[in-house]
């Protein structure tokens, strides 16, 4: 599967029945109560805007936030597609919590051994060639799973054929630069609980303007300080040298320090 | 009543070992029920109080590289007697924060995990490190003074021996992870409010750290002169006074300037809980403190030199709460306090801290550095006198 995986989510087909979050919580074994929100027991929740359902799950990005911030390496961006997490690594920071742009970790809180939960973008399926449980059940075709660049022409296709119908703009393309699941939509996403102020560079690239300079601080921070206690070191033996100097002028002078 | 020879009776003792256990109490509640029972953490608020207590502490503990840095490296040996002080404040200091650290993991069992499994494109496995190798830079800089306690000579000599590239080392690393707290943030722009975030958020953690560190150092050397024990004459306490001083009109540019360019002054325009947060921290922290150092009579009184560095402690406190806190809500809608259970843990270890201090402070040669040395010291170099580790003369080097 050199291929990387996406999903499309189309907001004008989506008819609000449920059949994706039902899908990912009989894949997932989690209690199949219906969901507006995020949580440990949903890895998918369906919200709704006036006539408008918007289906949240993690992004899947590109440049995962979380991935980067994540000390141990707990979480990782796979080839296929899906950010995957070892809970077993985890050491619990929390880290990822606090910088996902889409706010989609969720805590074991009450756990004495707690993990994060999140969508896996069914990864064990993919890896048997199967698409995820929530894009086979959805009966309207609102969630389309496939190749990422291949979505994006269908996306763009779509927009084009009826400009109308759609608001210019495939969310996911290039935010926080680029997920794996792309919005298109009637209204603009602002209108539907989106971040609409977070831009195209990926997060870690905010992090990496300090970090990139940590070798530079050692190396040029070592010289210099290093230097300094040379120069000062030097000028308090040369006036300790001066001092005796003057109190024994006979002092052979090879001792100069 | 006082009868001579005994002991005074003060209240201290009952108040920390209450503290304290009040504390182990919470602690033990916390690792059996887990955060979300103890604590007022959630998914919105993954951080709190123990984090702030992080900064805090790593920000006073600032006193052990910047003391160390000015004595040996830039050679101001006159305030070689607070040296050691510093380096013990510096050492308790991370070994608490290292302590509440893992008492706020998730899994404290796996707190080993960043050594083994790394992720240098994190900021907190570079924290990690940097905690790891400085507590232990600490440590090295400490032991000499238990070794000298149990006239164990030959370690001090091999410590001896590398004490410059560890001092050197030491301040790197406290450099790089004093702004690395900063550096925490630089992630989350769009959660954190716009007074606090900056992509300048290292530089300024950095400069708060070495005004706070310094206060730290004349606050203690102030509380042990009351105790008769003044390692300072006024003077050197005032130059040190100064350099707060110049460090507190620094980060004012920096951040007023910050606050222009980025437009972010347009929230202070109207009083709401974030501007008011931010007023209090700017004056209380860094303009009342500032105006106070500027005069002669406040950084030559004990009594002006206290309040002045009391304030820059508390307006850093301010500073790092508000960065970690206030400025991660949404007020009102959504807001964090810490729970019973969070503050009791953090009071029982700070009191741990201060418990530990006094007892290390009458057992070790703390405030001895210049007399114990000389008289050990002989066996390890030849050379003019000086104590163990703290100075080191070049001469040292070249008759070894």
């Amino acid at each position: 599967m050199s291929q990387k995986k996406a999903m499309l989510i189309d907001l004008t087909l989506c008819v609000g029945c449920n059949a994706c979050q039902s899908a990912c919580k009989e894949e997932n074994q989690l209690p199949p109560n219906e969901e507006k929100y995020l949580s440990l027991t949903a890895y998918t929740a369906l919200d709704k805007y006036n006539d408008l359902y918007v289906r949240r799950m993690c992004q899947h990005c590109d440049v995962p936030t979380c991935v980067s911030v994540c000390p141990v390496g707990a979480l990782s961006k796979t080839e296929a597609g899906p950010v995957a997490y070892d809970g077993e690594k985890c050491i619990g920071c929390r880290y990822c919590l606090q910088a996902c742009p889409f706010h989609v970790p969720k805590y074991e809180w009450s756990s004495t051994k707690p993990r994060i939960q999140k969508c896996k973008f069914c990864a064990s399926r993919l890896a048997r060639g199967l698409q995820p449980a929530c894009a086979e059940a959805c009966p309207t075709g609102a969630t389309l799973f496939g190749d990422r660049e291949e979505l994006l022409v269908e996306a763009a296709r779509r927009i084009n054929a009826e400009p109308a119908r759609f608001v210019p703009r495939v969310y996911g393309k290039d935010d926080v630069g680029g997920t794996s699941m792309f919005y298109i939509s009637p209204v603009p996403f602002e209108q539907l609980g989106f971040d609409s102020r977070m831009g195209k560079t990926p997060m870690p690239m905010l992090t990496m303007s300090a970090l990139s300079k940590v070798p530079n601080v050692l190396s040029v921070g070592g010289v210099l300080l290093g230097g300094v206690w040379w120069i000062t070191n030097r000028r308090a033996k040369v006036q300790a040298f001066e001092a005796s100097q003057k109190k024994d002028p006979t002092r052979p002078p090879e001792d100069k320090p | 009543m006082k009868i001579p020879g005994l002991p005074r009776i003060t209240g201290w003792h009952p108040i920390a070992t209450t503290l304290i256990l009040a504390g182990a109490m919470a602690a033990f509640a916390r690792f059996n029920y887990g955060l979300g029972a103890t604590t007022n953490l959630s998914d919105e608020f993954p951080w709190g109080l123990w984090i702030g207590f992080d900064f805090l502490g790593i920000g006073l503990a600032a006193s052990g590289f910047t003391i160390v840095a000015a004595v040996n490296l830039f050679h101001a040996k006159e305030y070689e007697p607070i040296v050691r002080p510093a380096i013990l404040t510096a050492f308790i200091g991370y070994l608490l924060v290292v302590l509440v650290l893992i008492i706020d993991l998730g899994r404290p069992d796996h707190f080993w995990h960043p050594l083994v499994m790394w992720n240098p494109h994190s900021v907190m496995c570079e924290i990690s490190w940097c905690l790891m190798l400085y507590t232990t830079v600490l440590s090295l800089e400490f032991a000499p003074i238990v070794l000298e306690k149990l006239n164990i000579v030959s370690p001090i000599k091999w410590i001896h021996a590398i004490s410059l590239p560890l001092m050197i080392f030491g301040v790197l690393l406290s450099t790089l992870h004093q702004s690395s707290f900063g550096s925490l943030y630089l992630i989350v722009p769009n959660r954190l409010h716009a007074l606090w975030y900056t992509p300048l958020l290292p530089v300024l953690f950095f400069i708060s750290c070495i005004a706070s560190g310094i206060s730290m150092v004349i606050l203690e050397s102030l509380i042990f002169a009351r105790g008769g024990r003044d390692l300072l004459p006024t003077p050197l306490r005032a130059n040190l006074a100064k350099i707060i001083a110049v460090t507190l009109a620094v980060y004012f540019v920096v951040r007023v300037e910050d606050l222009l360019t980025r437009g972010a002054w347009r929230e202070l325009t109207a009083l709401t809980y974030y501007s008011l947060a931010f007023y209090a921290e700017l004056l209380i922290g860094f303009v009342i403190p500032f105006v106070m150092l500027l005069m002669e009579r406040v950084r030559t009184s004990r009594r002006g030199l206290y309040a002045a560095t009391l304030l820059v402690v508390v307006g850093f406190a301010f500073n790092r709460m508000n960065t970690a806190i206030t400025g991660l809500e949404h007020y009102p809608t959504q807001t964090y306090f810490p729970s019973l259970i969070e503050v009791f843990i953090t009071l029982g270890i700070t009191a741990v801290g201060f418990s530990a201090f006094s007892f290390i402070v009458k057992y070790l040669p703390i405030f001895e550095p210049v007399v114990a040395g000389p008289r050990r010291r002989k066996e390890v170099v030849t050379g003019p006198p000086e104590p163990i580790f703290i100075s080191r003369e070049g001469g040292d080097l070249e008759s070894r």
